[in-house]
């Protein structure tokens, strides 16, 4: 039965709370899992939680969406004490159930242990991954069975909604919106409050609002755990952007590759719906709004508002020229205002707390907390939201625990394609919109890949170039033939065919490629290149001019040499390597013929002695 | 749908120069004289901006950018340059990649010349086709023609314009590609009865003409001419010149 | 694909030629690749011309107009798994297969893809069988992996 009014929510919102109270402080255990977790083996033990529970319901077993420490995963909860277990297998089911479920006691082995003290956390308050986090957005991921409605509600869900369409006009919405400082999450930072004004000031009667859930950006994944794991407060935020401009109608966008976000999101809307939430006359408003999930075919540029729109539409994701605003002619031409997922995620967060409340975190031009991915050459992989301003060596430090291995901190790169690398001079940056533009690099969508001495950084412009003109719809010039011819020079360079002249010729094509492009794409794609050579000059030079890889990793200016004294001549890398390379007999210190070396490594990832030496 | 001309006043080049208010930037400078290099333009179809050769830059409420001209929508109190340092700077740039795509193309090289562009430093694409994916052909076939045929294919550097499948199969041989490709890069060739499209390899037997027996038009296109036009079956018995001094 | 299956689909999006996208989704799904014939008899039911549908067959990665094989490799190529070696991983593969991504081995058993970021970062670098996801992978690993793979496979033919 849909709800018909604010009052009726507030009854089933007590209905649900006193339910959950009568049960008293139940034991229970949640289960991330989210796709980081998945990956590292979730469902399979959540088939065994479901096997050992049966259907006994005295033990309440919740699967929710990412709680972020994807390093650790699976994770599992053990409620009403908040004991965390990390990497759970299903041989430990039975454990956790007999032990700490039942009796309260504690695995041992299954707990977190504290890289730089040593020490076992029992639980995930205390985990310094999480104690530096402020999570106001991304939170709720660890509450909620994003399956459940009732879930979301007896959180509070939708009582913004509420609040802006009973308490609040469209223009004090928006007029909060603005007030907050919230810039939207997708990477341009554009802010959201003017945004949503000039789409309601726009002309028309039908006006369109969308939830942009194309995250192209490689190694970043928060939109994905946001639509995965709080579906419903980003139709809330959705709801409340409607009514704020003045639109009835609304599409989800999400990517190809998501698919457990589609289902997800598609039971919110439909969960919703049956609510009265989303439909004709919601709770009895007047106001209408209804939801339609397009997926995406597997296209980055597709993440570009205006081709996004094409690709709704039904044509190709080629972006088109801006002149008149997507606010006033957007979406078949009419009025459309796009904003990301974590963006319209913060919305209801916003209205419910109010704006000063939300100014008064971050810093001075970014406001609100951030969602970051932090991933590549770090000890805590994960997802974290921290307010804006926090330094990135305390995001790489406290947070990220630091680089695995003992190797040092080289570089961070954020933005994805069209951001930029920044290097360990940089380190004290304070991470907000602003800040990163200034160092050449850009906020994006938040995705934050760590890189150490091991990384090169000429290959890592020469990855992102590779990326981008296969990623380019191909119509400018400018970007097709200038990602393309980038990334023909870095390839020369990091054979041992690079030139005098080189880092120049580079810097002129990315000029001319940001400068005469259409759309976004083209105007950041030189970001990757312009970055590195402003901060890692001296690794191009050496690539150029002593035809050197310092860091080991371009194939073709490196050997692969065993050390004779290290060698134990076990003939584990004979047996190994595919192109019979290696010569050798037991008792005797092999060697790497290096003309048949194809260099693939193989030799020195099942050496037992760590023999086998790159230079 | 009829709406009034608005005329609007605005600067290029230091020049006041008047035009409809929304027409485009590009054919407005050119009525005016001013020399802007463009290859990707043509007045029968609607404007792309892919080859970004008509880049000037703007000025609009104080702000500067670089823009293509072409689909540049011209609005009152615009302050247009269309040769500034920057934009000869990039434009250099564009023909040196062009030049790399379409080494054969005398046009191409004529505007690099006149752009001060000598060579290219860019490896040359191998069996360059001089294809520059301005994409006029496909526009030409698809609004004018409405035939259909022809594509752009793939993204990214793996971008080409091709009829589906490869298979030209809606292509009616009508020349219109041909025409108005800046590259020279689609040939057509008559031989006896048959006509080819060359780069679509499309080959069509062509009608004799009722009176003076040359082959004067493919059979496959008349028919859908007439399919489309709903004309008489006979309609296209003879050739235009013998048509013409028939009704003379 | 059958007439039926396609007119199945259709009716599903409304035959809105806005949903094209979708549709071909849905083509792609049922038989794993865009046949020819069925883009054809789309472009005649839909009244769209046959080089709108082909435009976005071959723009979108999620598409294939030939057949993939029994099992899909797919090798994520995201920045977090680059910096892991991804590109060692693919090298290997590439090696051991006889083929370059997006093709399918002679014997159609494999076909190789690459794909950028799955948002599995942790399990970096990262290979998906089959759906399945193997994190941390190594040369060596993945070559196991698809001996084990191949194993299997010669078991059930």
């Amino acid at each position: 039965m849909p709800l018909k009014s604010p009052d009726e929510l507030e009854q089933l919102r007590t209905k649900i709370l006193e339910e959950r109270k009568a049960q008293g402080e139940k034991k229970g255990i949640v289960l991330c899992t989210g796709t980081g977790c998945r990956g590292a083996g979730a469902s399979e033990v959540f088939d065994a939680f479901k096997k050992a529970l049966g259907k006994k319901s005295a033990i309440e077993f919740k699967s929710t969406c990412c709680h972020g420490f994807c390093e650790r995963g699976p994770i599992t909860i053990v409620e009403p004490l908040g004991i965390f277990y990390q990497g759970v297998t299903p041989a430990d089911v039975p454990q956790i159930i007999a032990e700490t479920v039942t009796k309260g006691q504690v695995i041992e082995k299954l707990l977190y242990r504290d890289p730089a003290t040593g020490q076992t956390i029992p639980t995930e308050k205390a985990i310094p991954f999480y104690t530096k986090q402020n999570r106001l957005v991304f939170g709720n991921n660890r509450h909620l069975d994003p399956t459940r409605i009732e879930d979301y509600m007896a959180m509070g869900g939708y009582k913004a909604l509420v609040k802006a369409l009973f308490h609040m006009s469209p223009e004090e919405v928006i007029e909060e919106i603005k007030r907050s400082g919230l810039r939207g999450r997708g990477g341009g930072g554009f802010p959201a409050g003017r945004k949503w004004e000039s789409c309601r000031k726009a002309h028309g009667d039908i006006k369109y609002v969308i939830c942009n859930c194309d995250e192209g950006d490689p190694g970043a994944y928060m939109d994905r755990s946001l639509m995965e794991g709080n579906p419903h407060s980003v139709l809330e935020g959705m709801l409340i952007g409607a009514y704020a401009i003045g639109s009835s109608e609304g599409y989800v966008y999400v990517r190809n590759e998501y698919p457990l976000a589609v289902e997800n999101v598609g039971i919110a809307i439909e969960q919703a719906t049956k609510m009265g939430l989303l439909g004709k006359d919601i709770l009895g408003s007047g106001f209408d709004f209804s939801l339609v999930i397009n997926k995406g075919g597997g296209a980055f540029v597709a993440g570009e508002s205006s081709a996004l729109m094409a690709s709704i539409e039904g044509y190709v994701a080629e972006p088109r020229a801006k002149h008149i605003h997507m606010t006033e002619s957007g979406l078949w031409e009419r009025p459309t205002n796009l904003n990301n997922v974590e963006t319209w995620a913060n919305v209801p967060v916003i209205i419910e707390k109010g704006a000063d409340w939300y100014a008064s975190i971050g810093t001075q031009g970014s406001k609100g907390t951030k969602i970051f991915s932090l991933v590549g050459k770090i000890n805590n992989t994960g997802l974290i939201e921290v307010p804006m301003g926090m330094t990135l060596r305390e995001i790489v430090y406290d947070i990220g625990g630091g680089i695995p291995g003992g190797k040092r901190f080289k570089a961070v790169q954020t933005g994805g394609p069209s951001g930029g690398c920044i290097p360990e001079s940089l380190l004290d940056l304070p991470v907000d919109f602003d800040e990163l533009t200034k160092a050449g690099s850009m906020m994006g969508s938040g995705g934050m890949i760590v890189m150490d001495e091991s990384t090169c950084m000429v290959d890592v412009a020469k990855y992102f170039m590779h990326f981008l003109k296969d990623e380019s719809c191909g119509k400018c010039t400018s970007c097709r033939d200038g990602t393309l011819r980038m990334y023909e020079v870095l390839d020369a360079i990091t054979k041992g065919k690079g030139k005098e002249g080189d880092i120049e010729f580079l810097e002129e094509i990315g000029w001319m490629t940001a400068e005469a492009s259409l759309c976004a794409l083209g105007g950041s794609a030189a970001n990757p290149v312009l970055s590195t050579i402003r901060y890692f000059r001296d690794e191009y030079e050496a690539h150029i001019s002593a035809k050197r890889c310092p860091a080991g990793v371009c194939t073709e200016l490196i050997t692969f040499t065993i050390d004779p004294k290290a060698c134990i001549a076990c003939g584990k890398c004979r047996k190994g390597c595919p192109t019979e390379a290696i010569t050798g007999e037991k008792k005797v210190p092999h060697k790497i013929v290096q003309a048949k070396c194809i260099k693939c490594g193989t030799c020195r990832e099942v050496c037992p002695s760590d023999a086998v030496k790159v230079a | 749908m009829s709406h009034k001309k608005e005329l609007i006043k605005f600067q290029i080049d230091g020049l006041t120069v008047e035009a409809e208010k929304g027409q485009m930037l590009l054919p407005a400078a050119l009525e005016y004289g001013f020399e802007i290099p463009h290859l990707c333009y043509h007045e029968a179809v609607s404007p792309y901006g892919a080859c970004r050769l008509c880049l000037v830059e703007v000025t609009k409420r104080g702000r500067t950018m670089m823009t293509t001209s072409c689909n540049y929508p011209v609005d009152a109190g615009l302050d247009v340059a269309t040769n500034t340092e920057n934009v000869q700077r990039a434009r250099q740039m564009i023909l040196e990649l062009l030049l790399a795509r379409a080494p054969h193309s005398e046009k191409i090289r004529a505007m690099a010349r006149d752009a001060g562009v000598e060579e290219t430093r860019f490896r040359v694409i191998e069996d360059a086709d001089d294809c520059i994916l301005c994409g006029l052909c496909e526009r030409v076939c698809r609004e004018v023609v409405g035939a259909n045929a022809l594509t752009f294919v793939n993204r990214g550097d793996r971008r080409e314009v091709a009829p589906p499948f490869g298979d030209p199969i809606a292509c009616i041989a009508c020349g219109a590609c041909v025409y108005v490709c800046p590259t020279d890069c689609i040939k057509m060739k008559e031989e006896g009865d048959e006509r080819t499209i060359v780069r679509w390899k499309r080959t069509l037997k062509m009608q004799p003409c009722q009176s003076c027996g040359k082959p004067f038009a493919p059979v496959f296109q008349l028919n859908w001419i007439i399919e489309r036009a709903q004309l008489p079956k006979d309609f296209y018995a003879l050739c235009p010149v013998c048509r013409k001094t028939k009704k003379g | 694909m059958t007439g039926a299956q396609l007119e199945n689909i259709l009716k599903k999006h409304d035959y809105q030629k806005s949903s094209l996208l979708a549709i071909l989704q849905d083509v792609q799904a049922l038989d794993n690749y865009l046949p020819r014939k069925t883009l054809e008899a789309m472009s005649q039911r839909l009244q769209v011309p046959l080089t709108q549908i082909y435009y976005l067959a071959t723009f979108y990665r999620a598409f294939s107009l030939t057949p993939r094989g029994d099992h899909l490799v797919t090798v994520c190529t995201g920045t977090a798994c680059h910096v892991k070696g991804a590109a060692t991983i693919l090298n290997t593969l590439e090696r051991e297969l006889a083929v370059q991504p997006g093709e399918t081995t002679s014997d159609k058993k494999y076909t190789l893809e690459t794909v950028n970021c799955l948002g599995s970062c942790a399990l970096a670098p990262l290979v998906v069988l089959d759906g399945h996801y193997h994190g941390r992978m190594v040369g060596t690993k993945v070559l196991s992996l698809l001996k084990g793979d191949k194993k299997d496979a010669s078991k059930k033919s």
